[in-house]
């Protein structure tokens, strides 16, 4: 009895003081949006609302949010878009070319969105294709940034559901391939995929160097307008930092809460620390 | 001949993934590894590059600093990851389901946001750095958030929770019979770790520095951040000479770009050979 208390203690201790160690930072910059200003005391002498006003009241982190949410969205609707056919064929039909496709998906891991930038520029900064600094050239390189996360969830989505067997019923009573894909498969695998659809979603919201390097000031998304504030001011700066937490903050939980549901029928979705 | 038409049908259906597949990574990829391999002027075929990427000063140190800074808080993380994840196993459910939460919901704080909130708390005008001077804590006087010591610290904190995520699942593969026959048989606790569960958690721990280690050689926002162009890192040294405000220099940059890319492919297939080795093990 003595040895079950004395074991968990030491857990407790260790997990009490990471989550101290994980999360201070986070509250640190709530109190610092709040402080009118802190210096030289544990907490700050007087409490305010006004970096957030100020903040609503600027019109340029309006429209960054706006512009951060609308290119999230273009380009996790792209990906699904594009992707749900493309693995469909390629499990279903073409079972060959699943390997080339796990090695196409798998790029993104290898090569950091800084390399990735290189190439970007020197192919779209001038020539026939002069895309950059433009919103097509961040939708187009945000569909390669989150296919590893879409194909994994798309696949075991079809996994789940059998894609292949229901395809072969379908077949079987008459469907043509179009419609068994239109009324059969996207129905079923949609449920499966909206984990995947969330952290692609919450990554690209997080998004900062591809931004920053390849379309800059002309698009200025959250991130960018974050590190412009930076410099002018610190206490507006964390109250963008707490904005932009709160939308990540509903994002995890709805995707929390769609992994815990989706727990016992889905592998969970793995993901790489997030320097984006 | 129907079935033939069919199948047009379906390589039709899969031109848009070929499309952005080629515009968005193999084109963007490919010239990486072209110009990397041309001269200043963009012409011919020459080694140049690479030449100076390894031998002048500047840029070796931008490979060593970010080789150095990365192994270091990849190593720090591990060994703070294998107690918290240890920890992890040896709680009630809630308590897991509540620390993997806000593990991953931290993981999100990177980049920018997490360099501004280290700004608040130890930059030259943080709190934690007015408050041990107010207290006479001399100890961190010599600390500076800007230098290689504060780079460390805030890659460790983003390290700190993949690194749990990673580890935790290899300890559900130690049995419990183990510990409990290595004590049948005589064995201690120091006895067990050691020659036991430590072994057994190598391979594991060796894999997830691999991705701990790419992940802070890929990572750039939060140097940027913090630092700036200041402080010679090989991310920000390869933005700086394609995106650069004053010159930029495409070749070499993409030299560097390939010694990047290079060195994380290395990681991931080397992680890859050791979960192989795991999944041998602990399967």
């Amino acid at each position: 009895m003595k040895n079950e208390r004395k074991g968990r203690v030491f857990p407790t201790v260790v997990l009490t003081l990471t989550m101290i160690y994980l999360i201070l930072p986070l509250i640190a910059t709530l109190i610092y949006s709040l402080a009118r200003s802190w210096q030289s005391s544990i907490l700050p002498d007087e409490w305010t609302l006004d970096w957030f006003r100020q903040l609503f009241l600027d019109s340029r982190f309006q429209e960054s949010m706006w512009r951060t949410l609308g290119i999230c969205f273009l380009s996790v609707i792209l990906s699904v878009v594009v992707m749900l056919p493309t693995i469909f064929i390629v499990t279903v039909y073409l079972p060959k070319l699943e390997r080339l496709l796990n090695i196409l998906v798998l790029i993104p891991y290898a090569a950091p969105p800084v390399v990735m930038a290189v190439g970007l520029l020197k192919l779209y900064s001038s020539g026939p294709v002069a895309i950059s600094g433009t919103i097509w050239i961040l939708v187009g390189v945000y569909f390669v940034a989150v296919l590893p996360y879409m194909y994994q969830g798309i696949r075991n989505s079809m996994r789940t559901v059998r894609a292949k067997e229901l395809i072969e019923a379908a077949e079987l009573l008459g469907a043509g391939k179009l419609e068994a894909f239109r009324r059969i498969i996207i129905p079923n695998v949609l449920p499966g995929i909206r984990v995947s659809v969330l952290l692609s979603f919450s990554i690209l919201f997080g998004e900062f160097v591809l931004a920053n390097l390849l379309v800059g000031g002309r698009f200025e998304t959250i991130q960018i307008y974050l590190y412009h504030r930076l410099i002018e001011s610190g206490h507006v700066a964390s109250a963008v930092v707490i904005c932009y937490f709160l939308v990540i903050l509903v994002l995890s939980g709805l995707l929390l809460a769609l992994s815990g549901l989706l727990y016992k029928q889905s592998t969970p979705v793995t993901k790489k620390g997030s320097d984006l | 001949m129907l079935k033939r038409r069919v199948d047009t049908k379906l390589l039709l259906a899969l031109v848009p993934f070929c499309i952005l597949i080629l515009a968005f990574e193999i084109l963007p990829a490919l010239s990486v590894v072209i110009e990397s391999f041309k001269n200043d002027e963009g012409t011919g075929f020459s080694f140049e590059q690479y030449v100076t990427a390894f031998t002048k000063m500047f840029y070796l140190q931008a490979i060593k600093n970010s080789v150095l800074i990365s192994a270091a808080s990849s190593f720090i993380a591990i060994i703070a990851g294998l107690f918290i994840a240890y920890a992890i196993t040896r709680v009630s459910e809630r308590t897991r389901t509540r620390v993997l939460m806000i593990s991953n919901m931290t993981s999100n704080f990177a980049g920018i946001p997490l360099a501004f909130a280290y700004i608040i708390l130890l930059g030259s005008n943080g709190v934690f750095t007015l408050l041990f001077e107010h207290w006479g804590l001399s100890i961190f006087s010599g600390f500076n958030l800007y230098s290689w010591s504060g780079l460390i610290l805030v890659y460790v904190y983003f390290q700190i929770p993949l690194a749990a995520l990673l580890l935790y699942p290899t300890y559900y593969g130690i049995r419990e019979e183990w510990r409990e026959a290595s004590a049948l048989l005589g064995a201690g606790a120091f006895q067990y770790w050691s020659r036991i569960a430590l072994p057994l958690l190598l391979p594991a721990a060796a894999g997830t520095f691999t991705i701990l280690f790419a992940n802070a050689m890929g990572a750039y926002a939060t140097a940027y951040a913090l630092v700036g162009a200041n402080y010679n890192l090989l991310a920000i040294r390869i933005s700086s000479l394609v995106a650069g405000e004053v010159i930029t220099r495409p070749q070499l940059g993409s030299a560097l770009a390939m010694v990047l890319g290079l060195t994380m492919i290395l990681s991931l297939w080397i992680n890859d050979r050791l979960m192989k080795r795991v999944r041998r093990d602990l399967g």
